[in-house]
């Protein structure tokens, strides 16, 4: 086996040129197919990231009826008792109950339907992250009256500025039609553009006074420590709230938990085709290998090479360019994609496309280390099954045909 | 007792509706220590009476028996098994691993065989000596010239101990100098180790060395003198 082993290295590296080309496209095609899963991953991450951030959070609480038919009198009847539950709960980082009105934002620009969210502003800053995406102005400091914090898109649709007076007609408690002022006192920018045109905030006891609904709650919104506590805590509060709906984010919004599942398995699809695409190369390469050498391989079978041993020549040629391929690859992909996970990709020229998928203009790179080995793994897989085709063609060579000359 | 006996072989390929008649039934004898030229013009069915000798190619019809064994009877696999520990091989070009040295060629069949390494070494080492190549051990072939690169087959051929070796065309890419050296080299090893040779050529110089000569014309044995 060792002989066979230095013969099977050595002859890689008879014709250098053509080892080397499948060499750099085994490491092209790994660090392409890599780079491409962790933009894909990287992607998602920051949607969900983003969308949890600005308004989605990991848990809600609604009436049943609520996200259906958006009526102001459907308010959640167990706040008390989810109040006392969510304390008792480590995991749950904080938790916010907000009222919530439809309505229309009028000004000399046009009208637009907005969903109008009573928050209690302090405590709203550790569910979410609007503060901290203001543009201009500030965030419930300056006003006594009706402050309102808007959206940049809505901001720009209306023509308002920051001390701008924006008109919302709002439906109260009675189904009447109200119409109030708010003072324009900041403007965020997210990442979602649907999310910054369609909802603005103002103060929870403002929106009771035009509404009218002085007691309940339309949603409450819970925060865990990290993300992946969200099922433990949404099990836990189902068990114990039952009057009420509780939903995590990928109930609520579910095209990010499929968007999640397809891009899994749309990455994978994508680098089964990269892979088949090198296990071509490889196979071209190999046969062209043993085509070229059918003399050498009839002598060696003539002298007394066995089958067996040809094939595992063959294969371990074959594994050998792997070998050597997928470790540059890998390398080369980890720092590549560990240089933008820090930096970013700058997409500001696209920015406008991705802004309305709800993430930023810059792509944060990111790729479990699990699929590195994933891939390599399945690099050599191929490789190897690459590597069966030109192995089996040499078997097929006869010893007379090949040394005749 | 003969080492080789052939029994009324043929062979005929088929290429398309014609028929080539390579041999006509040859019934032939090699004996032990044998140094023995089959001539003929090209065409005559050297090559086709040494494959079927050495196994390399099974005849249509007739029997090749070696050591008292049919091995027209054996499968590929047996044959290949069978050629490895009963017949060294020289070919006439090809014969050597071009990424392996001289040295590493002749210890290539003895690993396959088997053998253990300080013992293939020595082996091998002293083999090349033999030949004459003791200063060129780790050249690979691409380093030797022809006529060395033959004489690192015919120690690769003896290197396995067989029971004879075969040589279709061996001094056909040499020149003069280089196929009298190699004459001498497997004259000499003919004598000291009783080695059976059996090898085709249509050089004069060649069949002038040696001490049977059998002419074979359209796949017939047309004369068999020993001098
Ligand atoms: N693989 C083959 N297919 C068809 N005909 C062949 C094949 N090998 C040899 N022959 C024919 O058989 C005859 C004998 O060939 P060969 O044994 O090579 O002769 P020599 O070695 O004496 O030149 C020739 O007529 C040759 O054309
Ligand atoms: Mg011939």
């Amino acid at each position: 086996m060792k002989t066979l082993i230095k013969i099977a290295w050595r002859n890689i590296w008879r014709n250098k040129l053509r080892s080397s080309v499948v060499i750099l496209s085994i490491i092209l095609g790994i660090w392409a197919g890599l780079f491409i899963m962790a933009m894909t991953l990287g992607l998602n991450e920051q949607r969900i990231n983003g969308a949890i951030d600005t308004y989605l959070s990991h848990i809600q609480i609604h009436h049943p009826g609520y996200l259906d038919d958006p009526n102001i009198k459907s308010t959640l009847s167990e706040v008390d008792k989810l109040e006392q539950v969510a304390g008792s709960i480590p995991e749950i980082k904080a938790y916010e109950k907000r009222i919530l009105a439809t309505g229309m934002a009028n000004s000399a620009g046009g009208a637009y339907g907005v969903q109008i969210i009573g928050i209690n502003p302090v405590n709203e800053r550790n569910l979410t992250s609007i503060h901290q995406q203001l543009t201009e102005g500030s965030y419930f400091q300056k006003y006594k009256k009706n402050p309102v914090i808007i959206g940049k898109k809505l901001a720009d649709k209306l023509h308002l500025k920051v001390r701008s007076k924006l008109v919302a007609s709002i439906q109260n408690i009675n189904n009447d039609i109200i119409t109030s002022s708010f003072r324009v006192e900041g403007i965020f920018q997210t990442n979602n553009s649907v999310f910054d045109e369609s909802s603005i905030f103002v103060r929870e006891g403002d929106l009771r006074k035009i509404t009218g609904l002085m007691a309940g709650y339309h949603e409450v919104a819970i925060r865990c420590k990290s993300i992946d506590q969200t099922d433990a805590v949404l099990a836990r509060l189902q068990s114990e709230i039952t009057r009420d709906k509780v939903e995590g984010w990928k109930d609520i919004a579910p095209e990010l938990g499929y968007a999640q599942e397809m891009m899994s398995s749309m990455i994978y699809l994508f680098m089964g085709i990269v892979l088949l695409a090198l296990a071509f190369s490889i196979i071209n390469t190999m046969l062209m290998a043993v085509l070229e050498r059918k003399k050498e391989l009839g002598m060696l079978m003539a002298i007394g090479m066995n089958k067996w041993r040809i094939f595992s020549m063959i294969t371990l040629e074959t594994l050998f360019i792997a070998m050597i391929a997928t470790p540059i690859g890998m390398l080369l992909s980890w720092g590549v994609i560990a240089y933008f996970q820090r930096h970013g990709i700058d997409l500001s020229m696209v920015a406008e496309g991705l802004s309305s998928l709800g993430v930023g203009s810059k792509i944060y790179t990111f790729l479990p280390t699990k699929e590195y080995w994933i891939i390599t793994l399945m690099t050599l897989v191929v490789a190897f099954l690459s590597s069966l085709f030109p192995a089996r063609r040499a078997l097929k060579l006869r010893p007379t045909e090949a040394i005749s000359t | 007792m003969a080492v080789i006996t052939t029994k009324e072989i043929t062979k005929i390929y088929r290429q398309g509706d014609i028929e080539v008649h390579a041999l006509n039934g040859v019934s032939i004898q090699f004996e032990k220590g044998e140094f023995t030229a089959i001539v003929g013009p090209s065409g005559s069915g050297k090559t086709t009476l040494l494959n079927a000798i050495g196994g390399l190619d099974t005849p249509t019809s007739g029997s090749v028996v070696i050591d008292g064994q049919d091995i027209t009877r054996l499968n590929s696999n047996e044959l290949i098994d069978f050629r490895l520990n009963n017949i060294g091989f020289v070919f006439q070009a090809y014969n050597l691993i071009p990424v392996l040295t001289a040295e590493e060629n002749v210890s290539f069949i003895m690993l396959l065989q088997g053998v253990p390494a300080s013992k293939r070494k020595q082996r091998a080492c002293r083999l090349l000596e033999e030949v004459g190549l003791s200063e060129q051990l780790s050249r690979r072939p691409a380093q030797l010239s022809g006529g060395q690169q033959q004489r690192v087959a015919v120690a690769r051929a003896l290197a396995s101990k067989p029971k004879f070796v075969l040589a279709d065309e061996p001094t056909a890419n040499l020149d003069s100098k280089s196929t009298g050296n190699l004459l001498d080299i497997m004259a000499k090893l003919s004598q000291e180790e009783g080695m059976t040779f059996i090898f085709s050529t249509h050089d004069q110089r060649v069949i002038d060395r040696a001490k049977r000569i059998i002419t074979l014309e359209d796949g017939k044995i047309i004369s068999d003198v020993t001098v």
